[in-house]
Formats: C-alpha cells, sequence, structure tokens
C-alpha cells in the first residue's frame, strides 16, 4: 500500500463522500422527477370526460372522447393475466417448499430458471406469444395477450412467493403431519393461510408489472376503440394508448398521451405501495 | 381416508407437473424463436446477417449490423453513463448511510423503478429529448433531439435501480469483521471500501453490472421512443440509431406481408434473447461461485 499522510487520505475521502452523495441525490432525484414531471405535465389534460368515455369518431384527431377503453382493457388483461400465472405460481412455488425440501436440487433448479426467465425482456415474451397465438389460430386479442403476460408474469410471481414461502418455519409444517395431514392439507391449510399477506404482495407486484408493459402486448392485445367483452376481442391497454397517442402529430392527443401517462403512474403507484404495506405490516408479525 | 390421500397424491403429481413445464419454459421460447428464423438462416449465411448493413426486406437482404450497433452503442452509452453512479449510490447505501435513511432509500428507488418503462420513455420525451436538441445546437449538430444520446440518458436512468439493487445487496454480504481489521489498522472509512469491501465484493459488482447490461439490452420501448429510429450506424452522440428491440417492436404490423420478413424479425428476437442469456449465465455463475467462497 502506498504510504500517504493523513491529510491526502482525508482529501480522498471527503471527494468520493461528495461523488457518493452526488449520485444517491442524483438517482433519487431524478426518479422522483420523473414522476412528478409526469403527473404535472398529464393533470391538466386530465378530465372526468378522459375517465368515463371511450374514444369517440376523430378521437385521434383531437376530437372528443377518453381512454376509458383503456383502462378497462388493461384491467381486464392485468386480472386476466395475473389470475393464470397464479394458477401455475402457487403450485410451483408450493411444490418447492413444501412437497420437496427448500434446499433440494429441484428447488435450485427452479429459482434457477425463473431467474434467468425474469432477465427475458418483455418484447422477446411479446414475440412468444405471437407465435403461440398463430400457431393457436388466434386473432390479436384479450386472450392471446393474457397469455404473453402471464408468462411474462410467472417469473417474477413465483419469485416473490418462493420467497415469503422459504420464511415459514418448518415446525409448522411438520405440527401439521403430526396430526397426521398430508401435504396438500398442509400446504393450503396451515403454509398458504400463514403466507397469505407476503402472497398477496407477490400477486400485487407481479399485476403492477402485467399493468404497465408495454413491449409483451405489443403484439398480441390489437388494439381497439371499444371495450373488449370477451377474450376473443382485441383490447387497449394503457401503456399502448400513451405510446400510440404520442405518435400522433397533433398536440390534444399527445396532451391525452400525458394524461394516460398519469393515470397509470398513479395506477402503478398505488398498487405497488398497497403491495409494499402489506409486506411491511406482515413482517411485523411473523410466527418464528 | 384413503381419499384424502387420492387427493394429496393427484396433488402433488400435478404440481410437479407444473413445476417441471415452468422450469423448461424457456425451453420453447428459445426452441421457437430459432425455428422461425430459419427460414432466413437458411437464405443468408449469419455472417451476413450479423455483419451486413444490408436491411433490404423487399429483395430479401436482412443484414442487421446497424440495428445491433445501435443497440451495442445505446446499452454501451447508457452502461457507461449508470455504472459508476450506482455503484457510488450502492457503496454510499450499503457502507456510509445512516440505517434510517436507508431503510427509507431503498423501498423508495425500489418503487419508483417500478414505474412501466412507457413512463421513462414519456418523459424522455418531455425532458431528454428537448435537452438533447438544444445540447446539440450548442455544439453545432443541429440534431432533432430523438438520439443516441436520449436513448442511452434514458436507458441509464431505468438501470440505475436494478444495478444499486443488486450491489447494494452483493455489499452487505461482505463480512463485518474484514472492515473491522482494515479501520483498526488504521485505514480511513473510504481506504477501507476501495482496499478491502471492494475487492471481496468484485465479482458480484461484476456480476450486478453485467444483469444491468442485459436488462438494458432488452429494454424497448422507453428507448424506442426517444432514439430516432434511422437504420444507420450512428457516428456521434447526436445521431438518431435503431436498436434491435426496437425493429422487432415497430414492425410487427407489417410482419406478414413480405416473405421473409417475419422470420427476420424472429430472429432479432432471438438473437437478442441469446444474448440476454449469456449474460445472465454468467452472472449467476459469479454469484453462485461467489455464495460457495469459490471466488
Amino acid at each position: 500500500m502506498k504510504r500517504s499522510n493523513l491529510a491526502a487520505r482525508k482529501i480522498e475521502e471527503g471527494i468520493f463522500k461528495g461523488l457518493m452523495y452526488f449520485s444517491v441525490a442524483l438517482v433519487l432525484g431524478t426518479l422522483l422527477l420523473i414522476t412528478g414531471i409526469i403527473i404535472a405535465k398529464g393533470l391538466p389534460s386530465l378530465s372526468i370526460q378522459m375517465l368515463t368515455q371511450t374514444p369517440k369518431g376523430g378521437y385521434y384527431l383531437g376530437k372528443e372522447g377518453g381512454i376509458l377503453n383503456a383502462i378497462i382493457g388493461s384491467i381486464y388483461l392485468a386480472t386476466g393475466a395475473t389470475l393464470l400465472a397464479l394458477i401455475i405460481s402457487l403450485p410451483v412455488s408450493l411444490y418447492i417448499n413444501v412437497y420437496t425440501r427448500s434446499n433440494s436440487k429441484l428447488a435450485a433448479l427452479v429459482r434457477f430458471s425463473m431467474d434467468i426467465l425474469w432477465g427475458i425482456p418483455s418484447i422477446v415474451y411479446g414475440a412468444f406469444g405471437f407465435i403461440i397465438m398463430i400457431s393457436l389460430g388466434l386473432r390479436a386479442s384479450l386472450g392471446a395477450a393474457i397469455i404473453a403476460v402471464s408468462l411474462f408474469e410467472l417469473p417474477i410471481m413465483v419469485r416473490a412467493m418462493d420467497e415469503v414461502l422459504k420464511m415459514i418455519p418448518p415446525e409448522l409444517a411438520e405440527a401439521s403431519y403430526s396430526l397426521g395431514a398430508t401435504r396438500t392439507e398442509t400446504a393450503f391449510r396451515v403454509i398458504v393461510r400463514q403466507a397469505i399477506p407476503g402472497l398477496i404482495t407477490g400477486v400485487l407486484m407481479a399485476f403492477g408489472r402485467g399493468i404497465g408493459d408495454t413491449a409483451s402486448v405489443l403484439f398480441t392485445a390489437g388494439f381497439t376503440d371499444r371495450i373488449p367483452t370477451s377474450l376473443s376481442q382485441p383490447a387497449a391497454t394503457l401503456p399502448l394508448a400513451i405510446f400510440f397517442q404520442l405518435g400522433t402529430p397533433f398536440p390534444e392527443v399527445q396532451g391525452r398521451a400525458y394524461a394516460a401517462a398519469t393515470v397509470l403512474t398513479i395506477m402503478v403507484l398505488i398498487i405497488s405501495l398497497t403491495a409494499r404495506l402489506i409486506a411491511h405490516r406482515y413482517s411485523k408479525c411473523i410466527t418464528r | 381416508m384413503a381419499f384424502r390421500i387420492i387427493k394429496d397424491a393427484a396433488a402433488r403429481h400435478t404440481f410437479r407437473l407444473f413445476t417441471l413445464a415452468a422450469c423448461a419454459m424457456a425451453l420453447p421460447l428459445a426452441v421457437s424463436l430459432f425455428l422461425k428464423s430459419l427460414p432466413v438462416l437458411k437464405m443468408q449465411s449469419l455472417g451476413a446477417i450479423l455483419f451486413s448493413t444490408e436491411w433490404h426486406p423487399m429483395q430479401g437482404k436482412f443484414g442487421m449490423l446497424a440495428y445491433i450497433m445501435g443497440t451495442a452503442t445505446v446499452t454501451g452509452l447508457a452502461m457507461l453513463i449508470a455504472v459508476p453512479v450506482s455503484l457510488l449510490a450502492a457503496i454510499y447505501l450499503a457502507e456510509y448511510a445512516p440505517a434510517r435513511f436507508r431503510q427509507m432509500v431503498l423501498p423508495l428507488i425500489d418503487l419508483l423503478s417500478g414505474i412501466p418503462s412507457v413512463i421513462y420513455g414519456v418523459w424522455g420525451i418531455v425532458v431528454i429529448v428537448p435537452a438533447a436538441r438544444w445540447l446539440s445546437q450548442r455544439f453545432g449538430a443541429w440534431s432533432s433531439g430523438y438520439c443516441l444520446l436520449s436513448g442511452a440518458l434514458v436507458l441509464a436512468v431505468m438501470v440505475c435501480p436494478f444495478i444499486i439493487h443488486v450491489a447494494r445487496e452483493v455489499l452487505s454480504t461482505v463480512p463485518f469483521g474484514i472492515r473491522e481489521a482494515s479501520l483498526s489498522l488504521g485505514a480511513t472509512k473510504w481506504q477501507t471500501v476501495k482496499l478491502t469491501v471492494l475487492r471481496k465484493a468484485l465479482p458480484g459488482i461484476v456480476a450486478a453490472v453485467i444483469l444491468g447490461l442485459s436488462r438494458a439490452l432488452g429494454e424497448t420501448i422507453a428507448v424506442l421512443m426517444v432514439i430516432g429510429n434511422v437504420p444507420a450506424i450512428p457516428k456521434s452522440l447526436f445521431d438518431p440509431a435503431y436498436p434491435l428491440p426496437a425493429l422487432l417492436a415497430n414492425n410487427y404490423g407489417e410482419m406478414m406481408s413480405v416473405p421473409l420478413y417475419d422470420s427476420a424479425l424472429l430472429m432479432s428476437g432471438f438473437i437478442l434473447l441469446v444474448t440476454v442469456l449469456i449474460a445472465n449465465l454468467a452472472a449467476k455463475g459469479i454469484l453462485r461461485a461467489m455464495q460457495r467462497g469459490q471466488i
């Protein structure tokens, strides 16, 4: 190590500390600024009409209407995809934590492949969803988009649920077995009941990611001004509405894109805040 | 009694099936994209696709170099901005910050990083693009603002929370005794961080950066909205570029009309998938070796 006197070391310390303060402030400031700017920019264009009407004729030229189709479409899509993902994730995370030991090879393999799936870009899920859709002979529709988004949500949900189930003390399951319960009974009546707040957090997180994702539904959702009434109809989503409306040259329509961005930001923030609050409360009263 | 056992067995087998299916999901993803890209691979060599800039779908020429370079430059630049900032922030949060500040800031960063990417794109159009336009005029480049620099800045903002999250976790696994030993020898706090903590955590930090890189590679919508989408290799910060994910996203509507076009587009998805998979596997490998104490 180079000999350095105390003053020089103190100066170095000061410089890097300054850089660190700057970095934290920069990241935090930018993220807060983004939220602030989006909301400030969108609020003036936001009206009751925006939230309660579907686009009327000439909407994309700046005439009457709202984005209700996209709001409802997004909620339908994210709800459907989250339910589908839940049907698969809950058994998977229960299987690796209850049916096998949570430090088994299979559990490690599942965690590994979920990490890998989690890293795959959503546009690739979009392309894959498109291939599935074509090979099933479907058209761009709510149903096809639900499949694509549920694949995208699956690793997010399994990881979140696994984190929760890993924390459940094994004694709880052992007590249940000793009373003669089967693994399935233990899984659903004891483990799930104990973990329910954490599981809800996982579901909400996946829901939040699903509702905000654009690239995975670009190919599969289609886009329509009507509110879908069945799975086989195309659906609009908020991210797509923002994306398409910003692409038009009319300032009126762009203003609505900002308003839609505000709606989406607020929705996502509320969802993930709720998820975090549930997780926080739950972590305080965990049985040990 | 017997019914309960049958029910248990049925559930166990179904759950195992689901688990195995979920595990293997990356496989059909990769295979189907590969199969779809076979037609274009049969017509052109892989070299011609990867290293030619001639993208003329109508004439059956699918050179992707311009798009690949678009992705490489915007990702590289974004990482150049994001890595120092995120690492410094992560070091502050792991080593210096008071516990209360950390407990407040970390969830906030995580929360804000959950904002959908299309929102980052909107922010880019509202703030970054005009700023880049203004800056380009100062340098006499007269860009529209929809350029490489804008894409890189938006992308950098998006990967920062991610790198911070992973890097801080890595730093927090460094045993506390190492710091005490260093401090007791009279090192300053920063010397301790620089000479012991960072050295110990280096592989994990590399993994965090690689994971951030693979996130950046696949980010589509936000970058596509601000980068201009002109398929030429960018020569300056103020030139527009056209990254690979944007190619796929922008042309989805016309996919089916030109022969081989959809194959070429899905091949761009396959290239993206393979790159990201390699990056992720490398990062996972490093983190695992670290956990086992091999590095």
